[in-house]
């Protein structure tokens, strides 16, 4: 059997290039593969594609690449929580491309379900439809998007086995599942990892066929943005 | 004028037992306090979650577990969670009854623009032209006029939209208005102490006012 179990995040990414096309999974700091960027801070490889619905913070999750300047483009929905990311968009030092939220999942979606296009009501009538193609469908608008596919997808599970099985905690899911599928290479670190067969195949949630490589990720921050409580 | 919290609550007002709700960031997350007792609502938040519950106590706090504004929450007993490939596949489908979000303008044939100011930082649109653009009954809350005094409620937008012919209603600091297929806005209530004068001369685009207007009820 294949051995996809790999020692540390250090290895686990050690061979993504420079200028690799990423896919990042998360939503805010909720659910980021928070060992792999680390370790990509330490490769210190640079011109990254780095496709997330976020861009982190200043200091933390993809903030930190982009500080470091590793980052030439990225793909994502909403980046509004980084001064960094600001400065260098503004100076033309980073390019940025916008995505309706439900288009970017769905064009991940498609990269790893091998559909090249289809078409999404989202955007029509805005900047976001242009140059686009635009079709209609039983007197509805819709515009063509294409799929998205990375070099390298990396994910962050709550447990998985050494088959590469997966299992994702509470909203910390989101992007992850459909970036598993549309990795050349899916790097995925969990919080706990135990051997083939102690997972419970009906809680599956990404089949192993998916993941390449995996490990046990270890000092996990799970920083929280927005900290909102309930006083009793 | 109304304040926030009037704005939230007379919201509520629009809310069915039952419904299935997306509120957007700001005041559309307000609504959710003033929901009538009795009456079971599903929130769905579009990281991934249906069945929001309220804020968690310091010791509840999972780090793994937020809303679509980052904050942290709580699940309703009988919540489910799911990818965000899955929770779009349920906004675009038409499955979630009603859209509540903010705006920075809305025109009289219901395009909604609230995602982007030319010149200034972009953000991104997040999820807004996903919702909007299909969702069945869109409500907006908002400012009805700028801080300058013009007028949000206009002919057409002059920001860049983020969707076209969608907006249903929009509850303002001074109206509530229908937004009618034909091109209009269509005045239903007026905010306590808010004269019909008033909001004739602050709506931009086309407003047609029929009968008496009654002051809207918030309790």
């Amino acid at each position: 059997m294949i051995n996809k179990v790999v020692k540390d995040a250090h290895d686990a990414v050690n061979d993504i290039h420079d200028n690799a096309i990423l896919m990042l999974g998360g939503f805010g700091l909720c659910g980021i593969p928070e060992n792999c960027i680390s370790a990509l801070l330490k490769t210190g490889v640079k011109g990254l594609t780095c496709i997330s619905n976020n861009a982190g913070v200043d200091d933390f999750g993809i903030g930190l690449l982009l500080k470091t300047r590793q980052v030439r483009k990225m793909i994502s929905s909403y980046v509004g929580e980084n001064a960094e990311f600001e400065r260098q968009l503004l100076s033309g030092e980073l390019e940025v491309e916008l995505i309706p939220q439900g288009t970017l999942a769905e064009r991940v979606r498609a990269g790893g379900a091998g559909i090249p296009a289809f078409f999404t009501p989202a955007g029509y009538g805005t900047e976001v439809a242009e140059g686009k193609e635009i079709r209609e469908f039983e007197g509805k608008k819709y515009l063509m998007e294409h799929w998205l596919r990375a070099d390298f997808s990396l994910v962050k599970a709550w447990k998985g086995d050494t088959s590469g099985n997966l299992i994702f905690k509470g909203t910390a899911r989101n992007f992850n599942p459909m970036m598993a599928t549309a990795g050349t290479i899916t790097i995925a670190e969990v919080e706990e990892l135990v051997p083939t067969g102690e997972l419970d195949p009906n809680q599956i949630h990404t089949p192993g066929i998916f993941v390449h490589r995996i490990f046990k990720g270890s000092g996990y921050e799970k920083r929280i943005e927005q900290r909102t409580v309930t006083r009793i | 004028m109304l304040d926030k919290v009037g704005i939230a609550k007379r919201i509520a007002k629009e809310v069915r037992d039952g419904m299935y709700i997306n509120l957007g960031i700001g005041i559309p997350t307000l609504v959710a306090n003033y929901i009538p007792g009795g009456m079971h609502v599903v929130l769905q938040s579009e990281n991934g979650l249906l069945g929001i519950g309220p804020f968690p106590t310091e010791d509840q706090i999972d780090p793994d577990l937020i809303n679509a504004g980052k904050q942290t929450i709580t699940m309703m007993p009988g919540a489910a969670l799911f990818s965000s490939a899955e929770s779009f596949g349920m906004i675009r489908s038409g499955k979630v009854d009603l859209t509540i979000l903010g705006a920075m303008e809305v025109s009289e044939r219901g395009d909604i623009a609230n995602w982007k100011i030319p010149g200034k930082m972009v953000k991104g649109m997040g999820g807004a032209m996903d919702l909007v653009a299909s969702a069945k009954n869109i409500i907006v809350a908002m400012q009805h006029c700028s801080k300058d005094g013009a007028s949000k409620l206009l002919k057409k937008c002059s920001l860049p939209l983020t969707g076209m012919n969608c907006v249903k209603k929009i509850v303002s600091d001074m109206a509530v208005l229908n937004v009618l297929p034909e091109g209009a806005f269509q005045l239903l209530e007026r905010a306590p102490g808010i004269s019909v004068e008033q909001i004739k001369n602050a709506t931009e685009g086309k407003l047609i006012i029929e009968g008496e207007i009654p002051e809207m009820i918030l309790n």
